[in-house]
């Protein structure tokens, strides 16, 4: 099979973000608290991105910052995934009052407004750490893909296949997990993906308006110092680009990782049949020209 | 001879592109005339559907027409090559100039819509100058002409049977009165009261609205009675061509011979039923000379060298077997 280019740049650029994450705090130049005399310095060779009013280094703030971004992205895309497929699966599947119920459930977390909740919590938690925050997310966001999740399967389970695999007796478990899985892996993939990315901006936001783990540095931190010394007014744009250009990458990566996953799951949208020249379109079929035939 | 509407000339159609393309369609030469039925017939898999998506360039992708000319006469006498057209161009010539009904009524109206909104739909887009109470009045007569109640036009498909349904989609393709109608198998799925009932129908139209067709169906008992002429396909080649009056009693290449063998005729003597051995070729993997040589019951050793062609042999008739050589002209 060929390699799909889109999914490929995004596999790439979520590989060096894992990357960043892992090693980020270890290659990173300078102590991100680490206060110097370079005050509010333009980038320069010796700080790539410039500095902050205390003379941090920016560009050691946004590596160190990787791998919170990253860690409560992963773990809270994880949470939520795992609840949205076992609580929409379940609720699609069965039919009566455990249906209705994981369906009620569904609708009340849908409702619950994540960011007051997860300040709520934060605060009265005696540490906000990375996984409480992460935690907090993943428990809080499971719903929208849930209901998605049992709108599909309640369209799969009359399906002819699904209805002859029943009428075989094979077992309300082999049925779900070999007949009507396979056919949400797109959905469910893509639904972590977008709870990965809905994670990351809470964490981002959440960071931006002061509620992050104590002492510790995401993108969000910077964002938070960027604005409360007014670095737009002073004209100090390297303050914010960086950090708000890595959560543009890592969302962009995210999507094409998505798109692949789609085309990979999704034998219709594989755009195998492509050569220079010759574009494939319905209702309008290319006629080669002479010379190509 | 009569007016010629429809030319199709070497036309090859491809599935894929590059090394791995596939010819599904190889070479084909068709002429339709001006109000006659040309049936296209051949067992599944022998590229009749491809040749009428290739040669209105509805074929989906990865189908790419990959050569030949399709010639449409325009009733002001000039000629357009419809592989050659630009896309506005081409979608204003179809519908109104070339309708298709496609296989399978059940998926190809729209369940949640009623039949009145379909069939103004096409109406709206392609006579700007329309009312919505003349759109109406014209569905109301479309429904009437397929000899369906005027009752039914607010209806939803799943409120029609079958036939009613295959007969809605005919309705819809001469909705802008278009000079060639083609039909792809459009009476499969149903009984053969209704297809008769239907092909009466649709035999009464064309006299009365005189529109040319293509008839694809695998069923070469509708097209012996139906169609003026015949092309039987095999492994996207035409290999036989004729008025099917002497198709049905003298076909000349053995794979016709074998489908009209495929099923008893009602009247006449009594003849065996033998059917065709084997089945169609891999596209693929073409066999040499002749695609038909290795299930033909009367090959001979040419068959398996050389490819033989269609052309006119006896009796004005064209047939691609080197049983009937080409008359040398």
């Amino acid at each position: 099979m060929r390699t799909n280019a889109k999914a490929l740049t995004g596999v790439i650029m979520l590989v060096v973000f894992v990357l960043l994450a892992v090693i980020g705090p270890w290659i990173a130049p300078f102590d991100p608290s680490m206060r110097s005399n370079a005050l509010l310095q333009p980038p320069s060779s010796m700080h790539w991105f410039g500095t902050t009013h205390l003379g941090q280094d920016i560009f050691s703030q946004v590596l160190a910052g990787t791998r919170s971004v990253v860690f409560v992205g992963a773990v809270a895309g994880v949470v939520a995934t795992v609840l949205s497929v076992l609580v929409g699966i379940t609720a699609g599947y069965l039919s009566g009052t455990a249906s209705e119920g994981l369906s009620a459930l569904s609708n009340v977390f849908l409702v619950i407004p994540a960011l007051p909740l997860i300040i709520i919590i934060t605060s009265s938690l005696p540490e906000t750490s990375n996984l409480t925050i992460a935690l907090v997310i993943g428990l809080t966001s499971w719903a929208w893909n849930a209901r998605v999740l049992r709108a599909q399967t309640l369209s799969l389970r009359r399906r002819d296949y699904v209805e002859a695999a029943r009428a075989n007796g094979e077992s309300t478990w082999r049925i779900i997990l070999f007949e009507i899985l396979p056919n949400l892996y797109a959905v469910i993939a893509s639904g972590f993906v977008g709870t990965v990315l809905f994670a990351v901006i809470s964490e981002i936001t959440l960071a931006f308006i002061g509620v992050s783990d104590a002492g510790g540095w995401n993108w969000g931190t910077v964002l938070y110092w960027a604005q409360s010394q007014q670095a737009l007014a002073q004209g100090a744009w390297w303050w914010f680009v960086p950090a708000g250009l890595a959560i543009a990458l890592l969302g962009t990566s995210l999507s094409l990782v998505n798109f692949g996953i789609d085309e990979y799951v999704n034998p219709r949208l594989r755009t195998r049949f492509s050569m220079r020249g010759v574009r494939m379109r319905v209702g309008f079929t290319p006629v080669l020209a002479k010379e190509t035939s | 001879m009569k007016d010629r509407i429809l030319e199709v000339r070497g036309l090859d159609v491809d599935y894929g592109l590059g090394p791995d393309a596939v010819r599904a369609v190889r070479d084909v030469d068709l002429t339709l005339h001006r109000g006659e039925v040309l049936g296209l017939a051949g067992e599944s898999g022998s590229g009749k559907s491809t040749l009428a998506y290739g040669m209105t360039r509805l074929l989906p992708p990865p189908g790419v027409v990959a050569g030949g000319e399709v010639i449409y006469h325009l009733d002001d006498g000039t000629t357009v090559d419809l592989l050659r057209m630009r896309d506005a161009d081409l979608r204003r010539l179809r519908w109104a100039e070339i309708a298709i009904v496609f296989q399978g009524a059940i998926n190809s109206l729209n369940p949640v819509q009623r039949i009145s909104a379909q069939l103004m739909d096409v109406l709206k887009a392609h006579s700007a100058g329309s009312t919505p109470q003349s759109r109406q009045d014209r569905a109301r007569e479309l429904l009437s002409l397929v000899g369906i109640a005027s009752d039914r036009l607010h209806s939803y498909p799943h409120q029609l049977s079958g036939g009613m349904r295959q007969r809605v989609m005919i309705a819809m393709a001469l909705a802008l009165e278009p000079r060639v109608v083609i039909m792809d198998e459009p009476t499969t799925a149903l009984d053969v009261v209704v297809q008769r009932q239907i092909l009466r129908t649709l035999v009464g139209l064309r006299e009365r609205l005189g529109f040319s067709v293509v008839f694809i169906t695998h069923d070469l008992s509708l097209l012996a009675e139906f169609s003026d002429r015949i092309a039987i396909m095999y492994a996207g080649q035409v290999v036989e061509e004729a008025v099917s009056a002497d198709l049905y009693r003298t076909p000349l290449h053995p794979y016709s011979d074998g489908l009209l063998r495929s099923f008893p005729a009602l009247k006449g003597p009594r003849r065996e039923l033998s059917g065709i051995p084997g089945s169609p070729p891999d596209l693929r993997m073409m066999p040499s000379g002749c695609a038909f040589h290795p299930r033909c019951p009367r090959a001979l050793d040419v068959c398996d060298e050389q490819v033989p062609v269609l052309g006119q042999s006896r009796d004005n008739r064209s047939v691609a077997c080197w049983l009937h050589p080409v008359a040398v002209s």
